[in-house]
């Protein structure tokens, strides 16, 4: 058996695909984030707590309306989204004029406060959520055993990944939204209405998020506790790919699920602090991140 | 800064002298009220297993005596340490300082139970550490006022490892979480099935909380060993159980989990969980008396009482009788009530404590039941083997403890 860095290839090439799906989800999460701060300028760390709530969504709407999962990855969005839309119009849009800090307190809070309720409303053992009837079973590869629903969630989350930021940057609709939040004034004068969309992309953001909470439902357990388990990392991936690039947060998610796998492997008690390593270097050599502009 | 005349200084010396006398006075309970706290993970991943259910259940302990002993009041204190050793020392220092906190229970994470057994140590105050497992508490650092009430990594080790090995397990690989619950529990659990013929054939830690258990999950089947022990607990047995399923590894190795409440087999299910091996010192519906104090904890929280909440309430009774008995919660008398005693309530039958500190009981070897033969929901085992009082612990030959040589 051939081995590479002291482990056989099999092995070796499993961790890499493991770290490959993780990364998607990284790289989904972290989009939620970038189109967020990079297009509102609003450090959003209620994102891990809509992440945990589109998953609740996922299995309470099992749970008491009979709905599916591919329901769910339909109808959390939209609650979540419309969650954000009541955010952003009722409480952040109030500290557009104040200091950005204001805004990130407010999100930290809202995420403190909706973790509070879900673990006094069912606790923090989890709930379980089977994955669907069509992506049960695994796919032997030759050198490892990949669970159908990984696959799934891979594909998945590239695809909306790349949908979002063909939208952000080549559309005529993308357009406009980077306008209008590089200068709203100007854009106003055009007859568009400003403040609406940037309610909606803030709930875009939101509804993103809960979509990767749908699609991590059936792989980890459901707890009040999983948003703020995963929030820190898809921040220090953010930092990483640059705040306001859309498609570094992409890359970097994929690249640095990757490393994270690769860590698990060869120093394992490493592996949770890997990410944020890599980050004080990067923002060592290049404060802006990785693909970011300058300020 | 202002010059303090002498007539004050006179006057403070005198009035703290006054109170000094009649703080001698008083020392019979301390404070006029008997002051008893908590410092456990309230709201991350040991949550559910002791958190605010164990201070229910200390609640439940002094209802019983009717709020008060002696004519004393009794107050319960709690405090979530978030896991974080630093915090639960800090917490405890400044409870036994400042608040005149008379005894302490330690809950999970066996970090934070060593570092708060170090201050109650210091401060000469009772420590009943219940949630935290690692036998270093009655081993290397043992503590005159240290008491490890429920269970520990030697009795978990020595059930369920034993009992794997029996059953054909003889290969095993460790998944452990990486800090000082899991190392203990990997390193008495090693001791345990070497010496019963079995052999360690690899292992990987994982930091506290991880999500994601794929990554080992690959190793472990890589391995090709025939258990894969689980040192972990809670909502990290509770992932790792999922991703062993999910990825196809039960098909290929038998699960071992070494500390598995039953929290977590409600979680999980019984489908995934069936037939699975456990050691435990108390189950809900091990008998009547069990099953009613049961039930009178599940209209409180809604869930049953796992093993660490029972004992919570075991704790709390005895200290309270001791101090009853005593006249007094000064700390060595009640102790040495205490260390004489027959612990007999609704946890454990004819328990004591030893020199080392450790309360010896009898521990249970459990198995979880299939769907068909469970009869309600949360009965969810079988006893299949009693580990009676001294078999279950660390002996007297094999012990750490320089108290008890």
């Amino acid at each position: 058996m051939t081995e590479i860095f002291g482990i056989p290839i099999q092995a070796f090439l499993g961790q890499l695909l493991l770290g490959l799906v993780n990364g998607s989800f990284y790289a989904l999460l972290s989009l939620g984030l970038a189109v967020i701060f990079g297009l509102l300028g609003i450090i959003n760390f209620t994102h891990g707590a809509l992440y945990m709530i589109g998953a609740y969504i996922a299995w309470l709407s099992l749970e008491k309306l009979g709905l599916n999962y591919w329901w769910a990855l339909l109808v959390a969005p939209l609650v979540v989204g419309a969650l954000g839309i009541a955010i952003e119009r009722g409480l952040l849009r109030v500290l557009y004029k104040l200091d950005p800090l204001y805004g990130l307190l407010l999100t930290f809070g809202l995420a403190l406060i909706f973790e509070g309720v879900f673990r006094d409303q069912f606790g923090v053992s989890g709930q379980q959520y089977q994955v669907p009837a069509l992506l049960r079973g695994s796919t032997d590869l030759g050198f490892m055993t990949l669970p159908n629903y990984r696959a799934w969630v891979v594909v998945a989350s590239l695809a909306v990944c790349l949908g979002t930021w063909f939208l952000i940057e080549k559309t005529s609709l993308g357009a406009t939204l980077r306008a209008g939040t590089e200068n709203p004034r100007l854009v106003q004068g055009f007859g568009i209405n400003v403040p609406m969309m940037i309610t909606l992309t803030y709930a875009a953001g939101a509804g993103l998020a809960a979509l990767a909470g749908v699609l991590a439902a059936p792989v980890i357990q459901i707890t009040p506790l999983m948003g703020s388990n995963l929030i820190i990392v898809v921040f220090a991936v953010v930092v990483i790919g640059g705040m306001g690039s859309i498609l570094g947060s992409i890359v970097t998610g994929l690249v640095l699920g990757m490393v994270e796998g690769l860590t698990k492997v060869f120093y394992p008690e490493a592996s949770n602090i890997v990410v944020f390593v890599i980050m004080a270097v990067v923002l060592m050599f290049r404060p802006a991140g990785l693909f970011g502009k300058e300020a | 800064m202002n010059k303090i005349s002498k007539t004050t200084t006179a006057r403070a010396l005198a009035l703290s002298a006054l109170l000094g006398v009649a703080g001698a006075a008083q020392a019979q309970i301390s404070g006029n009220v008997i002051r008893i706290g908590i410092i456990t993970d309230m709201s991350s991943v040991y949550a559910d297993i002791d958190g605010p259910g164990a201070v229910e259940a200390m609640r439940m302990a002094v209802d019983e005596v009717g709020g008060a002993v002696n004519g004393k009041k009794i107050e319960i204190l709690s405090a979530d340490h978030q896991n974080k050793a630093d915090v639960a020392a800090t917490k405890a220092r400044e409870w036994f300082d400042q608040q005149g906190l008379d005894m302490l229970i330690g809950g999970t994470n066996s970090g934070t139970g060593l570092s708060m057994a170090t201050v109650a140590a210091e401060k000469k105050k009772p420590f009943l550490v219940v949630g935290a497992a690692t036998s270093a508490l009655t081993g290397a650092q043992c503590t005159p006022y240290t008491v490890h009430w429920a269970y520990d990594t030697v009795a978990l080790a020595k059930g369920t490892g034993n009992a794997v090995v029996k059953a054909g397990g003889k290969t095993w690989f460790f998944l452990t979480a990486d800090y000082a619950f899991g190392s203990a529990l990997q390193a008495d659990t090693t001791a345990v099935l070497t010496a019963a013929g079995g052999t360690v054939v690899g292992s990987v830690r994982h930091p506290l909380g991880a999500s994601d258990f794929s990554s080992y999950m690959l190793q472990a089947q890589s391995s090709k060993a025939q258990i894969l022990g689980l040192a972990n607990a809670s909502g990290d047995t509770i992932n790792s159980i999922k991703a062993a399923k999910e990825f196809g590894v039960t098909k290929t190795m038998k699960l071992a989990g070494l500390l598995v409440f039953i929290n977590d087999i409600h979680s999980l299910g019984l489908d995934t969980t069936q037939n699975m091996y456990l050691t435990d010192s108390w189950y809900w519906n091990r008998d009547a008396e069990a099953r009613a104090w049961a039930r009178k904890f599940f209209d409180k929280m809604k869930r049953m009482p796992s093993s660490l909440q029972a004992a919570d309430y075991s704790a709390t009774k005895q200290y309270l009788a001791a101090v009853k008995a005593t006249g007094t919660d000064d700390a060595d008398k009640v102790l040495a009530y205490l260390h004489k005693a027959k612990i007999n309530d609704v946890f454990a039958k004819g328990g004591y404590i030893r020199p080392d500190g450790r309360m010896v009981h009898d521990m249970y070897l459990m198995q979880v039941k299939a769907p068909a033969e469970s009869t309600e929901p949360w009965d969810y085992y079988k006893v299949v083997d009693t580990f009676k009082g001294e078999s279950a612990w660390t002996s007297k030959a094999e012990t750490k403890c320089p108290l008890w040589k």
